[in-house]
């Protein structure tokens, strides 16, 4: 009887599609004690178009625009991985020159993914500041993708088999300088929230999760690294030039949001190093070798599966192909399709004032998740 | 990672190969990959299983608890016309070792045992193949339609299901 009267003291709170938290379309009801979560509920597919089904329709050069679409501010990741994937079915390698220009184009992506999750959190937890420096950073390593890829976010710049084009003139010296530049403010930026106690005491302590758990529930990226599981992509199951990159993978073993939010920063600086290993080595690659190779417009009857290191997770995708000029089936792996998934486990137990601050550790992104 | 003796913490490939073959006999074939060029495969990270439909819960509960294989990146369907296909795509942390194992299902009879209650982040990929290809998930802990409407009759994703400029 005790138990019952508990629950109906329960009530269960919508918040969204529409809510400042939400960070585009999708709902996450939660049951409510009082202040405290007891329950949750995440609810996408606002924006399913049935992106798989679409791709059958279509040819594979046609499929590598659409796949900048999944999601914006990763754009150049999930291209590359269409390309990959259909690489692995033609069983090609790229060549040399490309696998490095596609190391730096995924870098720069990645930067600026991580700057723009980076101003979502600042609105977030009540930093405005935050989100007007982290924008204006990105506006110089978005010029960058203008210079290289002639595109702001969705850049269409990969091609199965390399790239559509080498570095302009100067690329190079643009580049980093931009570098150079970022890694000064990005201090600043450190400096503006590290000092912050309303920035850091609204993450700390909330949204734990253990190791057993991330591991089971599916979670990847930099979620994953900040509650102690030492994996990445690129270092581990490395594909492209990443295998030549030198490069620390950031881990910590606390487990909640702020170690999330640390993890991201410290990316940031290690793409900033990776970009600068493959200008280097891009120097000594002569400017005539070639960038993109020749590719069959069918691919050969099979089954294909490629894998990647998404800014926000582990992108996979599987094809299968019948020997047509469009695929059979093509699957998409959204890192944030299974990381919401968890979102029940993260928020139980934190009141309903700790839900931006957890959610926006996920850095959600309706346009993969629903596909 | 368990506190179980047992588990294989880094099962090479070969280790795999022989124990799952130990364990499960002919209920599970391997399939070697034809490609010359692919870094993962070249470096013996990837590995092609294809099992029957009565052995795939008990595989994947013997991959997670004894081989190590902590994460479920996939979970999709395929749709081959005359029978349907469930492919699993499983990694282990610690060797980046991917196993890909397919499972047919006849048409008339579209039930596989669920993986939900092995790994959590099997639960989403297998209610979207459900409300995409219509394949029921026996044991699942809440199979009902994520991302199309609720109200939704058909199987969108099915090759009988046309799209526009197909028919």
């Amino acid at each position: 009887m005790a138990e019952e009267k508990m629950k109906a003291d329960r009530m269960w709170v919508t918040m969204g599609p529409q809510h400042p938290f939400s960070h585009g379309l999708w709902t996450l009801r939660v049951e409510v004690d009082g202040e405290i979560i007891t329950d949750a509920e995440p609810e996408v597919g606002y924006l399913h178009r049935g992106w798989e089904k679409e791709c059958e329709n279509r040819t594979y050069a046609k499929i590598i625009p659409m796949a900048d679409r999944l999601c914006y501010s990763a754009s150049m990741t999930w291209s590359h991985l269409f390309c990959k994937v259909a690489e692995e079915a033609l069983d090609i390698e790229v060549p040399e020159r490309a696998q490095y220009l596609r190391v730096v184009a995924d870098e720069i992506c990645r930067i600026q993914s991580h700057l723009m999750w980076l101003a979502a959190v600042g609105t977030d937890v009540g930093n405005l500041t935050i989100f007007l420096w982290a924008l204006r950073e990105r506006e110089f390593i978005l010029d960058l993708n203008v210079r290289l890829c002639g595109q702001r976010l969705t850049t269409n710049y990969p091609r199965i088999g390399g790239v559509r084009n080498d570095m302009p003139y100067y690329f190079e010296r643009d580049c980093m300088r931009a570098i150079e530049r970022f890694e000064k403010s990005l201090w600043d930026i450190i400096k503006l929230t590290d000092e912050s106690s309303i920035f850091v005491g609204r993450m700390k302590g909330i949204g734990y999760i253990t190791r057993k758990d991330v591991a089971n529930y599916g979670i990847t990226g930099p979620a994953m690294r900040g509650c102690g599981v030492d994996y990445d992509i690129r270092r581990d199951d490395p594909y492209d030039a990443y295998g030549e990159m030198d490069f620390e993978v950031p881990v910590l073993k606390e487990g909640d949001a702020y170690s999330r939010y640390m993890i991201r920063i410290e990316e940031m600086f290690q793409s900033c190093e990776i970009i600068r290993q493959a200008m280097k080595k891009l120097e000594s690659i002569p400017k005539t070798a070639p960038y993109r190779l020749k590719v069959p417009k069918c691919i050969p009857e099979g089954t294909h599966m490629a894998r990647i290191e998404d800014p926000r997770g582990e992108g996979l995708m599987y094809l299968v192909s019948d020997g047509s000029e469009s695929p059979y089936r093509l699957k998409v792996r959204s890192p944030v399709f299974v990381n919401v998934s968890a979102s029940k486990h993260m928020v139980e137990g934190v009141r309903i004032a700790d839900i931006p601050a957890i959610m926006a550790m996920i850095d959600m992104c309706l346009g993969e998740t629903d596909r | 990672m368990s506190e179980d003796a047992n588990i294989i913490e880094k099962p090479s490939r070969d280790d795999i190969v022989s124990l799952v073959k130990a364990e499960f006999g002919d209920k599970v074939t391997f399939t070697e990959s034809t490609k010359k060029n692919i870094r993962a495969i070249n470096e013996g990270r990837r590995l092609f299983m294809k099992a029957d439909r009565e052995v795939i819960y008990d595989l994947c509960k013997y991959l997670h608890d004894k081989l190590n294989f902590e994460h479920a990146s996939a979970v999709t369907g395929v749709d081959w016309v005359d029978h349907m296909q469930v492919v699993y795509h499983i990694t282990n942390y610690l060797t980046s070792m991917v196993v890909e194992i397919t499972v047919d299902v006849p048409n008339d009879d579209l039930h596989v045992p669920s993986v939900a209650l092995i790994w959590e982040g099997a639960n989403w990929h297998e209610r979207e193949t459900y409300e995409l290809f219509g394949i029921v998930f026996d044991g699942h802990p809440k199979l009902e339609r994520l991302l199309t409407p609720k109200s939704y009759e058909f199987y969108p994703f099915r090759k009988s299901y046309k799209l526009r400029g197909q028919e």
